[in-house]
């Protein structure tokens, strides 16, 4: 598995309302690798995230997975959005299955795949319940379990944990990165948040917003395993904090 | 447990305070006639009207004009939500559709229903046709553009989610859209089913041979007032069982929704 993203730029409007969203983005995330964008509100990292997805289409540039262009969005890229995405009258095992269903696959086997991605997010006893019935980390895991089981070659996380409460929030990214060990998927994340990129990502790309363009690509080499004791690690500050003043001065470079 | 709590308990079930307003104007219309200060002509006591229904219902008068009336409005209405469904939805899913139609559609549902009854009746005579095609006219447009608008509010993250699992625009349709406006639907349906009832009674009151609104307008011209209340009672007695049967059908059907 091979997703290019070949200098891909994207304006919104017409005229003299055309306004630059994205400049000139490239990057590569191969088989089994995590990558993730970083930048603040109006960088566009979203408009990315649909890109990929086949949502939206580049106004230049190209998008490739596996030497195939991107024309549209499909089942090879699974996605998760930040909030809103279950399906409220389908309960937790029908919707992990709903991809499956529409893929129609054999009912035996939607079955089968369900019970294990439901066992792998931790949430085979909420199999009979109804999304509002869920927190809100419960209902996120849902929804990746959703992806995963539609067999994606790319699973695509925008902002997933946006929505959560900090204390829920980490031990969502104990759970990502157990996943990701575990079931060795390829994953595209977009986050505000560094250190959230930084504990889970191999690959960070920090955005500069107005127009969204990558301005530093940093490769992340931390140890596998429980995310929580590298927060306080002094390399990991300190590349934390590199990052954080890099984005800090792309945003006062924009105010008066 | 205290007397002042088990009344608080009490007034706090929902239908208590209604029974008691329904009681009080009873109560009220019971005095008035008792004391006789106005015409039995004008204002019938609720026995006579009670009366009235029973001489209806035992003459089997009362059971033949329900049957009309109500057979009349569900035709109706079955026609109108069975087209407003799928015209609804295509107008929600689809722009060049509801460009193409919404301004139509608007211009005509502002024209008012019993308008048209003139013209039904030179197209289909005096039959049951033109009745049911009035409620048709009447509620369809309503129906459309509720259910067009249910479309339209269906949040976009739930059909994008369904496209990137793989699934065509027709799945979509079929599997997010259509469960996801269940819920508006079956409350569409509910509250403009009170139109399709006002439409029957102002259908009959033109021309019919049986129904509530014929019975009524006889009433009228025999100044049986209280046959005229008997009418009055029994189409809104009916109005609040359809209101409460689609409420509980929304309740079973879309028990998520709530």
């Amino acid at each position: 598995m091979e997703l290019r993203v070949d200098s891909v730029s994207k304006s919104f409007g017409q005229g003299s309302a055309r306004k630059l969203v994205l400049d000139n983005i490239s990057f590569t995330i191969r088989s089994g690798e995590f990558v993730a964008l970083v930048g603040s509100s109006g960088s566009g990292k979203s408009t990315v995230m649909r890109l990929v997805a086949g949502l939206d289409r580049p106004s230049s540039g190209a998008i490739h997975l596996d030497g195939q262009p991107v024309r549209g969005p499909g089942s090879d890229r699974g996605m998760v959005f930040q909030k809103y995405s279950l399906y409220p009258w389908l309960t937790t095992a029908q919707n992990v299955a709903f991809g499956m269903r529409l893929q129609r696959l054999p009912a035996a086997e939607v079955r089968e795949r369900t019970a294990y991605f439901l066992e792998v997010v931790g949430l085979a006893d909420a199999a009979r319940r109804l999304p509002r019935e869920l927190s809100g980390g419960m209902q996120q895991r849902v929804a990746i379990a959703r992806a995963l089981a539609a067999a994606p070659k790319l699973l695509l996380l925008d902002e997933p944990f946006g929505a959560l409460d900090l204390q829920i929030r980490e031990s969502m990214q104990e759970f990502l990165h157990a996943l990701w060990r575990r079931t060795g998927l390829t994953a595209l994340l977009i986050t505000h948040d560094i250190e959230e990129a930084l504990l889970l990502a191999q690959q960070v790309h920090i955005l500069a917003p107005r127009p969204g363009r990558i301005v530093r690509s940093v490769a992340v080499d931390l140890p596998a395993g429980e995310r929580a004791p590298l927060r306080l690690q002094p390399p990991f500050l300190a590349l934390r904090e590199d990052l954080a003043s890099c984005l800090r001065g792309l945003d006062s470079a924009l105010s008066p | 447990m205290s007397d002042v709590s088990r009344r608080q308990r009490l007034l706090a079930h929902p239908w208590i305070l209604g029974l008691a307003g329904l009681l009080l104007v009873l109560l009220l219309w019971s005095a008035i006639t008792a004391t006789g200060l106005v015409d039995g002509l004008f204002l019938p006591s609720p026995a006579a009207v009670f009366a009235a229904a029973q001489a209806q219902a035992s003459t089997g008068i009362l059971g033949r004009d329900l049957l009309a009336s109500v057979s009349r409005v569900f035709s109706g209405f079955a026609l109108s939500a069975a087209v407003a469904l799928p015209l609804g939805i295509a107008m929600g899913s689809n722009r060049a559709i509801c460009q193409l139609l919404e301004p139509l559609i608007g211009l005509i549902r502002y024209m008012p229903a019993p308008a048209f009854i003139p013209l039904l009746i030179i197209y289909f005579g005096l039959d049951e046709l033109p009745k049911v095609m009035l409620i048709f006219l009447g509620t369809v447009f309503f129906n459309t553009l509720m259910i067009m608008d249910a479309v339209k509010f269906v949040p976009h993250e739930l059909v994008e989610t369904a496209l990137t699992l793989g699934g065509s625009r027709a799945q979509v349709l079929r599997s997010v859209i259509t469960p996801c406006i269940a819920p508006q639907v079956l409350d569409t349906y509910r509250i403009n089913m009170a139109s399709a009832w006002n439409l029957v009674i102002v259908a009959e009151l033109v021309a019919a041979n049986e129904g509530l609104g014929k019975r009524i307008s006889l009433a009228q011209r025999f100044l049986r007032t209280d046959e005229i209340f008997v009418g009055l009672i029994v189409i809104g007695l009916i109005g609040l069982l359809i209101d409460l049967g689609f409420r509980l059908l929304m309740r079973r059907a879309c028990a998520w929704a709530h």
